[in-house]
């Protein structure tokens, strides 16, 4: 009796725990407010397939999920390109059918060739963009243009500068004004970038990589680190407000659909990156959250006058490919991470 | 008396509360302390010791002891506050304590998050304090309170300090006034009663309330973040980036082993002093 009985249990366990899987439909995670609100119900309307939205708030959050439950219970998620690189190398990625999605035409043909993954064999680019200097032009005294201006400020930008404290984006700034690559996790490398970020420490206002552009419109802040499209919602409330790449670089971000090699719906995942990748998609990713998207037809369909008021949404794709991508660092994380929090704990 | 199955049936609920949702969780955490970070974030199922040996580096004990420093301050800081307030809610009639303390316990209606959000907006340099003090003449440049150890401590004050106002009420408010009398009539000035009667006596409840704050304090990782403008890391938040930023689950585990080792010890500490306490005064009132 007992094993039938265990038996039973076990299958009516498997049962409770399949049944998210095995619904009908899609599930697809991704940040909140990072797709057209009403994106699924027109794409339900036209293909048939139900899909169901998931938020996650970080790419580490979606990560921690899907690493935990070996991928089970999504079937597209939207990651940064380090983290698809991750998910593939963990085997958790599904391969790209581009036979399935016509729709990757649309896209730059710079955005075939990214270096995490050449010809979109995994991973489908959403977005795209930089890393630089976001500041308020009537508060410097000089427009800044070096890394260094941000790292060792003027006297009169003392405790008025941030920087942002996602990791990777932290170590990049002092990586890029060192001429470093962004994925050097050797231990001079490492050193030199520390030092300078803890010297840099003592003349910041805060680290911050979510409200820095309100600190510049408040002006809390007169020169911040930033994401390009972040520093447009700081535009957006204040003119004054300008970006710019310093002269030594920036990093190339990308922001990817990938399908999960569990996903038991894999032919209407693929349809829905081909709906994404449709024009319209991008045009709302442009105009509402002022993001660069890979998507040709998408960034040529938009009004000049959107790129006029927000300069940097017209670098162009042969320009952004030049700017070295953040990379999984592998091997390297945990030496790489006890020096982030060397800085970090740093008085 | 209950049966032995009544008790159990009474008991069954919390039990398995603390079961799933304590115990089961540091189980995992502790096992989890053993092995070993994947090469892409995840978990090797290899036994090693070494995430122990990696947190005794001078680094991550620097972190721990400036964490300790922090939740000190605040401990000493809601102690000295709290206790005049919980003698004077004790000093008031008793129709009025209940008022006042529902008043101790009114900012726990609002979001913690939403109060360390108000406390950024009086401290920046922008901010309600500053300007102020701008206006009424009493400094020139705007002084810098926020992104401190200074407002980190404010704010785990500010937001603990109901709870150390509460212990030491409760300390105070069983406090047999015959003996504050007796002290007086044979002599004491009022300082010295306060030290040799008062005070012993509502000790249990000021150590309670003070581990209290310790406890919440070393662990906060939201107050430094957004009070800190994460430029002082505490414990909590290094926990915090092994799990999210490093994807190191092993490591973060055993950071945290040693933090709830830490609070258990202060926890286990606490109890005793407060049973030894216990157990002097019965000895003493069983004296003939």
């Amino acid at each position: 009796m007992q094993p039938t009985r265990t038996a039973a249990a076990a299958a009516l366990l498997s049962a409770v725990l399949a049944s998210p899987a095995a619904a009908e439909g899609l599930v697809i995670s991704n940040w909140d407010g990072y797709m057209p609100p009403d994106l699924l119900e027109r794409f339900t309307a036209e293909t048939g397939i139900a899909a169901e939205l998931a938020v996650h708030a970080t790419n580490e959050e979606i990560m921690g999920k899907l690493v935990a439950s070996g991928g089970t219970g999504f079937d597209i998620v939207f990651v940064s390109s380090p983290f698809a690189e991750a998910l593939n190398a963990l085997g958790l990625a599904a391969p790209i059918d581009p036979a399935k999605v016509p729709n990757l035409a649309n896209l730059y043909p710079e955005a075939m060739e990214l270096a995490h993954d050449p010809g979109n064999t995994y991973s489908i680019p959403y977005a795209w963009g930089t890393t630089g200097l976001c500041y308020r032009t009537d508060l410097v005294e000089t427009a800044p243009t070096s890394w260094m201006d941000l790292l060792k400020p003027a006297a009169s930008l003392e405790g008025k500068v941030t920087m942002l404290s996602t990791d990777r984006w932290l170590m990049g700034a002092a990586a890029l004004a060192l001429g470093k690559s962004l994925n050097d996790t050797s231990a001079e490398t490492l050193e030199a970038e520390g030092a300078l970020l803890i010297e840099a420490k003592e003349k910041l206002l805060a680290y911050d990589d979510t409200t820095f552009y309100a600190k510049l419109v408040s002006g809390e802040a007169s020169l911040v680190h930033a994401w390009d499209g972040w520093c447009n919602y700081g535009i957006a409330e204040n003119p004054e407000i300008a970006y710019v790449i310093p002269t030594e670089g920036s990093d190339l971000w990308v922001d990817t659909m990938v399908v999960m090699a569990s996903s038991e719906n894999k032919d209407a995942a693929m349809a829905f990156i081909d709906y994404v990748l449709g024009q319209e998609t991008g045009v709302w990713v442009a105009e509402n959250i002022l993001y660069k998207t890979p998507n040709k037809v998408a960034m040529e369909a938009l009004d000049p006058g959107l790129l006029e008021a927000f300069p940097n949404m017209a670098i162009p794709p042969a320009e952004l490919i030049g700017y070295e991508q953040l990379r999984d660092l592998g091997e390297g994380q945990r030496d790489f991470s006890r020096k982030v929090t060397e800085v970090m704990a740093a008085q | 008396m209950l049966t032995r199955g009544a008790r159990l049936a009474y008991l069954a609920p919390g039990l398995l509360w603390l079961g799933a949702l304590l115990v089961v969780p540091c189980a995992i955490l502790l096992v989890n302390s053993f092995f070993l970070r994947g090469v892409y974030g995840g978990i090797d199922y290899i036994w090693t010791v070494e995430n122990y040996t990696r947190a005794a580096d001078w680094l991550y004990l620097s972190i721990f002891l400036k964490s300790a420093k922090i939740a000190g301050l605040a401990t000493l800081f809601a102690i000295l506050i709290a206790y005049p307030a919980a003698w004077a809610i004790a000093q008031a009639p008793r129709r009025r304590q209940a008022a006042l303390l529902v008043l101790v316990i009114l900012p726990f209606w609002s979001n913690y998050l939403i109060r360390t959000y108000a406390w950024m907006v009086l401290l920046n340099r922008e901010g309600l304090i500053n300007e102020g003090l701008e206006a009424v003449g009493l400094i020139g440049e705007p002084l810098t309170l926020l992104n401190t150890e200074f407002a980190i401590v404010l704010g785990l004050v500010y937001n603990y300090l109901p709870f150390v106002i509460l212990t030491i009420y409760a300390a105070l408010a069983r406090l047999d006034r015959s003996l504050i009398e007796a002290s007086q009539d044979l002599g004491a000035p009022g300082w010295r009663t306060f030290l040799r009667v008062v005070l012993p006596l509502t000790l249990p409840g000021v150590a309670a309330g003070g581990v209290f704050v310790f406890v919440l304090s070393i662990g906060n990782f939201i107050t430094p973040d957004l009070l800190g403008g994460q430029k002082i890391q505490m414990v909590g938040n290094l926990i915090y980036d092994q799990f999210l930023s490093a994807r190191d689950w092993p490591f973060g585990a055993a950071l945290a082993t040693v933090l709830i080792m830490v609070m258990m010890m202060l926890l286990f500490a606490q109890a005793i002093a407060v049973n030894r306490g216990a157990g002097r005064r019965e000895a003493r009132e069983a004296r003939p």
